[in-house]
């Protein structure tokens, strides 16, 4: 494992996130969440520009932002499952606006407190799209925080609804944290941040938030997980289908 | 006319060994005119008749409207876009304050989205002439 691989890891979360946000535009609760949604996953896909630019410009031979996004296969991908899943918690509502906020409180806290540390890594490229992303999720946290605020300590339905979406995204919140796939020579040199050293600060953003919810940390046990060594749930698949199949299809075309 | 100059998007230009070196930074990450801005660069200059030019992008410092000339709010505001405030500094207690309708001028306005037309605005209303107008938000 080497700073490719990492940078490769970091854009492939911010990559997979934005292509699965994408699904909201036109199907959120009101239109300004359809331009928020919108404009945060383009935050995000930024995001994955910079890093997966760099990850490809570190291989011999050089390979593209796109080669990388459009022509790898789903064992290639180093994504956690937590940005890879669908929208739904009870089948008969495959998207559920709950899990979208649900999942944005948490994919933006870990961010935040990601790029704020990784801003001072002593890899130039790292910090400088670290610097600049961290202003993003930021107000993206923010616009989070808003929403559980709302749904949490609003109706009893609203309460209930943002409750079971947390405890659904829950037992994916641990995977982001795993040290494993990080090498510890990384780490050491400065380059990396050791994941689990994000955990208390994020924990105490959320418990703070979640109380002013009214809501409660869920209790529950975390998933398998897999996604850093290229092992996925049956949802990835879906989300590279529709990314890669115009690609695919017309290999090299361009407007 | 609004220059990138006046937005601080052009960090700077330098004559190299092999040509001009332009060199610009993007408002977001995601920004999707970083491409057109690219391209209308290199028309000018070639319009100029230098076509020795490079057009680099950059990402650190990172970019913040404080960058942003004094002209170029003034010209803002003028196209109906209420401009950046100062960033609150460290230590120093960040107060909400109202943004002044850039059509009547009236500081009884309200937000209307956190998120606008392009990444970096946001979406506001005036309480007083009832028209909508973009904010640049300010980071």
């Amino acid at each position: 494992m080497n700073t490719r691989d990492y940078a490769l890891s970091l854009g492939d979360d911010a990559l997979v996130a934005a292509q699965r946000m994408g699904e909201w535009i036109a199907a959120a609760p009101q239109i300004e969440e359809d331009v928020a949604v919108g404009n945060i996953a383009l935050d995000l896909l930024g995001q994955a520009r910079s890093l997966l630019t760099y990850a490809g410009s570190l291989e011999d031979p050089v390979r593209t932002e796109d080669d990388l996004a459009y022509w790898r296969d789903e064992r290639e991908f180093h994504n956690v499952h937590l940005v890879e899943r669908s929208w739904g918690v009870l089948p008969e509502r495959p998207r559920d606006f709950g899990v979208l906020v649900a999942r944005l409180l948490v994919l933006s806290t870990y961010l935040c407190e990601l790029y704020d540390r990784l801003s001072t890594s002593t890899d130039e490229t790292l910090a400088a799209v670290a610097a600049k992303a961290v202003k993003e999720v930021d107000y993206h946290r923010d616009h989070a925080t808003l929403w559980v605020l709302r749904l949490g300590d609003g109706t009893e339905e609203s309460h209930t609804r943002m409750q079971a979406a947390l405890d659904a995204e829950w037992p994916y919140v641990a995977e982001l944290f795993d040290d494993a796939w990080v090498d510890p020579t990384l780490v050491e040199r400065g380059v990396a941040v050791l994941p689990s050293t994000l955990r208390d600060p994020f924990d105490l953003r959320i418990v703070d938030v979640l109380a002013r919810a009214t809501l409660h940390l869920p209790d529950v046990a975390a998933a398998v997980g897999g996604g850093r060594r290229g092992v996925h749930t049956e949802q990835m698949g879906y989300v590279l289908a529709e990314m890669q199949h115009l690609t695919r299809s017309h290999p090299g075309a361009t407007w | 006319m609004l220059t990138i100059e006046d937005l601080g998007i052009l960090r700077s230009v330098d004559e190299t060994d092999d040509g001009l070196l332009v060199t610009i930074t993007p408002t977001y990450s995601g920004c999707p005119a970083m491409e057109a801005i690219r391209a209308d660069l290199l028309a000018a200059f070639r319009d100029a008749g230098r076509d020795d030019v490079r057009v680099e992008f950059v990402l650190a410092p990172a970019w913040t409207t404080d960058w942003m000339s004094d002209e170029g709010k003034r010209k803002l505001e003028e196209f109906g876009i209420a401009p950046p405030q100062p960033r609150p500094r460290d230590g120093v207690v960040a107060l909400t304050l109202s943004l002044r309708c850039p059509q009547c001028g009236s500081p009884d306005t309200r937000e209307l989205s956190r998120f606008g037309s392009t990444a970096c605005k946001s979406l506001w209303v005036c309480n007083s002439c009832a028209e909508p107008f973009d904010h640049f938000k300010a980071i």
